[in-house]
């Protein structure tokens, strides 16, 4: 699904991250860890092209990312759910119609049905209709993660989903994530919530990445 | 880029595309207001240049085929040197035709000048002689060395020695109608060139977030082009309506037969204005999408 063989980026300055190579493989459910500053969002930036790495190969789809055009980036996001770690919003437009964007921009249709039960799932079936910026961290975080997952995309890469959350909606996100990968689909999640990887690990076969010294491992099994 | 592609563009009934960008306040207004005032001054750039071309037509083709011989001869001698002048012209080659003017004419053609009782007896009036030459046209240097042997008091006025200037500078005028009409539309271009800039850079945020979500640079960049032809269109309209109205309650300057004469359109030349508000809507659309690729290209 994505394979980054030696990819170095820095962002002008010094490498933050160096001889990165890894893959994550069809199905496959990861967290990647680190100290906040060391790269995570750097890296998921990397998966779906935002930034270009600096050295080194980034594939996804089995495409090199530098040979995709601006249209088949287009298609290639279209095929990937980011919850991005400051959500992105349009805030002149409601809940319902930012968390049905993706399918929007493609041109596929919403079910009026399907949207309702996301957004019940993530606790906002009452602010459908409200505008992003009078949302709640906690809240935003939720309609992010709707958004990411509305397309049932290939690859869910969410940024620190959980970072504003309580343990309650961040289990109930937690098992939507579950529910996708045990639908096939290739999910990375970047947190430090070492709870929420402990408890993941007991319902899939989450694997961990820790980002040190500007490398990116597997982490052993303590974790 | 098809017309038809263009059509769907501004057809297609996607309100979607059009509400992710969000409205922009006075800015749309500003952009309807320079359109419709470009194309009303385009209203009389284009007026401009058909009268003008119309006058520099109707100088330099019809009296160019005209001449008149002025005699000017003591009382006595006007009858015979007419009939010289006369005679002379009937055997010149290039000549058409040729008449002396009755006193009735010549009296008409003073009148506005000297009113309408002149005593035409008792004045020393020049008698003229009017003549249409052929299409080859007649030698003008021959004939007036031989006016001057048989009718001393002949002078050829051949009015292209004062109609020139004035056909030339008639068509100079239809061509710079013509520039200002093309600047008019440039300038209006570089406007909405400026505004549309505004609107992208104003909205750089949401075009990263549709980026992100996997729009295509064309789903981005409809609804720009999408808003800022629509405006241009009714700002255009509104624009090409005011100027019509203009020209067409323009004082009519034909009893004075002046210059002005035609300043207005004429006949099927009032559907030429019509176009102007889908040139502007053209203009506008060219100019939005070319902006919006170009800030486009600039993110990942
Ligand atoms: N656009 C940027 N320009 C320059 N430096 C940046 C930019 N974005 C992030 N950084 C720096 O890169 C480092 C890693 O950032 P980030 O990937 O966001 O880390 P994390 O998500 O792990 O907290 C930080 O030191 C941050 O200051
Ligand atoms: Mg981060």
């Amino acid at each position: 699904m994505i394979a980054f063989d030696n990819v170095a980026y820095s962002y002008g300055g010094a490498e933050l991250l160096s001889e990165v190579s890894l893959r994550l493989t069809p199905g496959s459910f990861h967290f990647l860890t680190g100290p906040s500053g060391a790269g995570k969002s750097t890296f998921l930036k990397l998966c779906y092209a935002e930034l270009l790495p600096t050295a080194g190969q980034v594939t996804i789809f089995d495409r090199e990312v530098r040979s995709l055009d601006r249209d088949e980036v287009a298609r290639m996001r279209r095929r990937v759910g980011v919850v991005h770690q400051d959500c992105q919003f349009l805030d002149h437009l409601p809940i319902a119609a930012n968390v049905t964007l993706p399918l929007a921009v493609s041109g596929r249709d919403t079910g009026a049905q399907d949207l309702a039960d996301l957004l019940g799932w993530v606790g906002l079936g009452h602010l459908a209709d409200a505008l992003p910026p009078s949302l709640s961290g906690g809240e935003r975080q939720r309609a992010a993660v709707a958004r990411a997952v509305i397309t049932s995309p290939d690859i869910v890469l969410a940024d620190e989903p959980t970072g504003n959350l309580d343990w309650e909606m961040s289990l109930r996100l937690l098992t939507l994530l579950v529910e996708l990968n045990r639908m096939g689909k290739t999910i990375l999640i970047a947190t430090h919530d070492l709870n929420l990887i402990r408890t993941a690990k007991q319902q899939v076969a989450a694997r961990v990445l820790r980002i040190k010294d500007r490398r990116i491992q597997l982490a052993g099994a303590d974790l | 880029m098809t017309f038809r592609d263009i059509l769907a563009d501004l057809t297609t009934p996607d309100r979607h595309a059009a509400r992710v960008v969000p409205p922009s306040g006075h800015t749309a207004w500003l952009t309807s207001f320079t359109a419709g005032a470009m194309t009303f001054l385009a209203v009389f750039a284009l007026a401009l240049s058909l009268a003008s071309g119309r006058l520099a037509d109707r100088w330099s083709e019809a009296l160019a085929r005209t001449a008149t011989i002025r005699i000017s001869a003591p009382a006595d001698q006007q009858a015979a040197q007419t009939q010289a002048v006369l005679d002379l012209l009937a055997t010149t080659p290039g000549i058409a035709s040729a008449r002396a003017l009755t006193d009735e004419e010549q009296r008409a053609l003073l009148e506005p000048w000297f009113g309408p009782d002149l005593p035409l007896d008792s004045l020393p009036v020049p008698r003229l002689v009017e003549l249409t030459e052929t299409g080859d046209g007649y030698d003008g240097e021959g004939l007036r060395q031989r006016l001057a042997a048989e009718a001393p008091g002949a002078l050829l006025d051949d009015h292209t020695r004062w109609r020139q200037p004035l056909a030339t500078a008639a068509s100079r005028l239809r061509l710079l109608g013509t520039v200002s009409l093309l600047l008019i539309l440039a300038a209006m271009a570089a406007m909405i060139t400026l505004a549309a800039n505004a609107a992208l850079a104003a909205n750089a945020q949401v075009i990263r977030v549709l980026r992100l979500v996997g729009a295509r640079d064309v789903y981005i960049a409809r609804a720009f082009v999408r808003r800022f032809t629509l405006r241009a269109l009714g700002g255009a309209a509104a624009g090409t309506v005011a100027g019509m109205l203009g020209i067409l309650l323009l004082p009519s300057a034909d009893a004075a037969g002046g210059f002005l004469t035609g300043l207005g359109f004429q006949g099927a030349g009032w559907l030429l204005p019509l176009l102007l508000p889908p040139l502007a809507a053209l203009v506008a659309f060219f100019a939005t999408r070319l902006a919006a690729f170009r800030k486009l290209n600039e993110l990942t």
